[in-house]
């Protein structure tokens, strides 16, 4: 490349500063591609102009509301500077003074160290599970101490740390273990579903084919909502099953139904060939699964699986009408002061960069990974 | 291995007996009263016209298929529905299927260790060299850690011998091991096999390469709407047919 270029601007070819003879303004190629795809008839012409006036007038706008007339700050509490610039400006001070609470929500503010350790050891443990050398026994035990760890953050009550009731847990604490225990659970479940509704044998094929239409029904408010008022009273008298644990629940049943449809998709996919040459080498049913059937099924789904798996991240905000304050509801009610109301945009701004930041992840991870998992496809 | 035994040596040990086997595809009548005895050491080319139930009937010998009428017995062990009998037989009896069907997310090498490591229970290591040692065998030891997606079909399939043949199988079973490939491809396959037969391995193959058939058979099976019509050795079939179907299906395959 760069040899190129020094052969190009090398002064034997064009001295500087002398123009080529007949090169002229619409030669530069910039200016020749938007001729031709831009200008190149009087409709396109008035469409890109059209375009242009209102991408330029929405930028402005969008520029001079979130940076120029924006307030960052507000010393005091004091919300009149933001009054005033309603409408015309940003008040960021909003998510200056309410930060921790739209990440914490109610959890003790002394304590607040612990919830966002917590996150910490959540996107330490993403990222490596993401790393493919950690594919092995050592990441299910990497799991489980970060498990652990997390249980004793957020519960507390051991080490001298205070003990806080799950019912002051909230913000993106919450998010994250609602999505992360939601996909770690209801995928292996999805897997057997899956299996189960191409079974050979009737009654486990009718229990997995009942299950998934059941609960894919059903929207998943309406489990929550079974899983919030109607679970407990099932349940013996004096026995309490905690909400967030029974919102969990809710939501791994909800998921693995989606992603079990998803997983047969790819099973199907599967020539039958490649089912008879496991047989036939003797593999049994388990390992001709796990070592031939799903490893090709499941790379051929990655599309739908993660987009199933950035859905349930965002559906674990369905958790506010049962009264758990995950991240949104957090940002929902940062703005219930008297103070703040009417700021709502703007908390919603930035929770939405916070689930974006997330969700754009994983779609980016399965990119990579399928592109990785796929090089053995080209020649 | 084994040297050569020919049939009728003094005496022979059974490896395949199917007796009075009967199979239905639904209403399809699809293999009626088939009786076939392989001996250890025996090479048996079925042919016939396609949908005769060539394929289904060396498919019922490793269960690929379930047969509903008659026994059959592999190395003594019948078929039954009971897992560990099919088991059993699978681990003894290697397949080669017409479409190859190797592991496309598995490297070669990978495709030949996986049922000796987790089915043999044989250790890695050893796995490894008996794996290479196949690959010799079929002439391609330096494409061990390629994907099958990068092999030539004739290459593919040879690897697919390879991988029965690392399993140590008593008997093995083609099923049309060259009717997916390109012409130029067709000889290196038979070579392979031709050299498998001649080291005494028992062998069930399905194919219309006649000349294979000569060099290779000591029985040829002619099937035609689910029946063995005739079975002789290739001299005398290719000779003297008795029925006029198989007059007739040779002279369709040997016509041009």
């Amino acid at each position: 490349m760069s040899d190129t270029q020094s052969h190009y601007t090398s002064p034997s070819f064009a001295g500087p500063k002398t123009r080529q003879p007949g090169r002229t303004f619409a030669d530069i190629p910039p200016v020749r591609w938007a001729r031709a795809n831009l200008f190149n008839s009087w409709l396109n012409t008035a469409l890109t102009l059209l375009l242009a006036y209102f991408i330029v007038k929405y930028a402005i706008d969008i520029v001079s509301w979130g940076l120029i007339n924006a307030v960052w700050e507000v010393p005091g509490n004091d919300t009149r500077a933001c009054r005033e610039i309603r409408e015309i400006g940003a008040c960021w001070a909003l998510i200056n003074e309410k930060f921790r609470f739209i990440m914490f929500a109610t959890y003790p503010y002394e304590e607040h160290w612990r919830p966002a350790l917590v996150i910490a050891i959540f996107l330490a443990l993403y990222a490596i599970s993401a790393m493919r050398r950690f594919w092995n026994r050592k990441l299910i035990v990497i799991w489980l101490l970060g498990l652990v760890s997390i249980g004793i953050l957020m519960w507390g009550g051991v080490f001298g740390l205070r003990y806080v009731e799950q019912e002051r847990w909230g913000g993106l604490p919450i998010t994250l273990m609602l999505s992360t225990f939601g996909i770690a659970i209801a995928f292996p479940l999805s897997i057997l579903l899956a299996l189960g509704r191409r079974s050979d044998m009737p009654a486990i094929r009718v229990m997995c084919v009942t299950y998934i239409e059941l609960i894919r029904g059903v929207p998943l408010i309406s489990l929550l909502f079974m899983a919030s008022v109607m679970f407990p009273l099932f349940l013996p008298e004096g026995l309490t099953v905690d909400k967030l644990l029974r919102a969990q629940v809710a939501i791994i049943m909800f998921a693995a139904a989606y992603l079990a449809e998803v997983v047969r998709g790819g099973l199907q996919a599967i020539p039958k060939g490649q089912y008879e040459a496991a047989d036939a080498i003797g593999l049994s049913y388990w390992q001709k699964i796990g070592f031939i059937i799903l490893p090709q099924a499941l790379r051929l789904v990655i599309p739908p699986l993660v987009n199933t798996f950035i859905g349930l991240f965002k559906d674990t905000s369905l958790v506010l009408i049962i009264g758990i304050f995950d991240l949104l509801n957090a940002a929902k009610t940062s703005v219930n002061e008297p103070a703040w109301q009417g700021f709502g945009v703007e908390a919603y701004i930035f929770v939405s960069i916070i689930y974006f930041v997330f969700c754009f992840g994983m779609s980016k991870y399965s990119q990579d990974l399928e592109a990785d998992l796929s090089r053995h496809r080209k020649r | 291995m084994a040297a050569p035994q020919p049939v009728g040596s003094v005496s022979p040990h059974p490896m395949i007996e199917m007796r009075h086997v009967h199979k239905w595809f639904g209403e399809f009548h699809v293999l009626r009263d088939i009786n076939l005895t392989v001996n250890q050491g025996q090479k048996v080319v079925v042919c016939g016209p396609s949908g005769s139930g060539k394929s289904t009937m060396i498919r019922c010998i490793n269960r690929l298929e379930e047969h509903q009428d008659g026994q059959i017995l592999v190395d003594g062990i019948e078929l039954t529905n009971d897992v560990k009998n099919i088991e059993a037989i699978r681990r003894e009896v290697g397949m080669v299927f017409q479409q190859f069907n190797l592991f496309p997310h598995l490297t070669v090498l990978e495709n030949l260790t996986l049922a000796p490591i987790w089915v043999r229970k044989v250790p890695k290591k050893e796995a490894e060299d008996t794996a290479m040692y196949f690959l010799e065998r079929v002439h391609i030891p330096e494409q061990a850690n390629k994907y099958p997606g990068q092999l030539s079909g004739g290459q593919q399939q040879r690897v697919a011998i390879a991988r029965s043949l690392c399993m140590r199988p008593k008997i093995m079973l083609f099923d049309e091991p060259t009717s997916a490939l390109d012409p130029e491809m067709i000889k290196e396959v038979l070579d392979v096999m031709i050299e498998l037969a001649q080291e005494g391995m028992t062998m069930i193959v399905v194919t219309h390469e006649m000349g294979f058939a000569r060099t290779v058979a000591d029985s040829i099976v002619f099937m035609d709407r689910g029946e063995i019509v005739e079975a002789a050795p290739p001299q005398e079939f290719f000779a003297h047919p008795r029925t006029d179907r198989a007059r007739l299906f040779l002279s369709q395959i040997l016509g041009h």
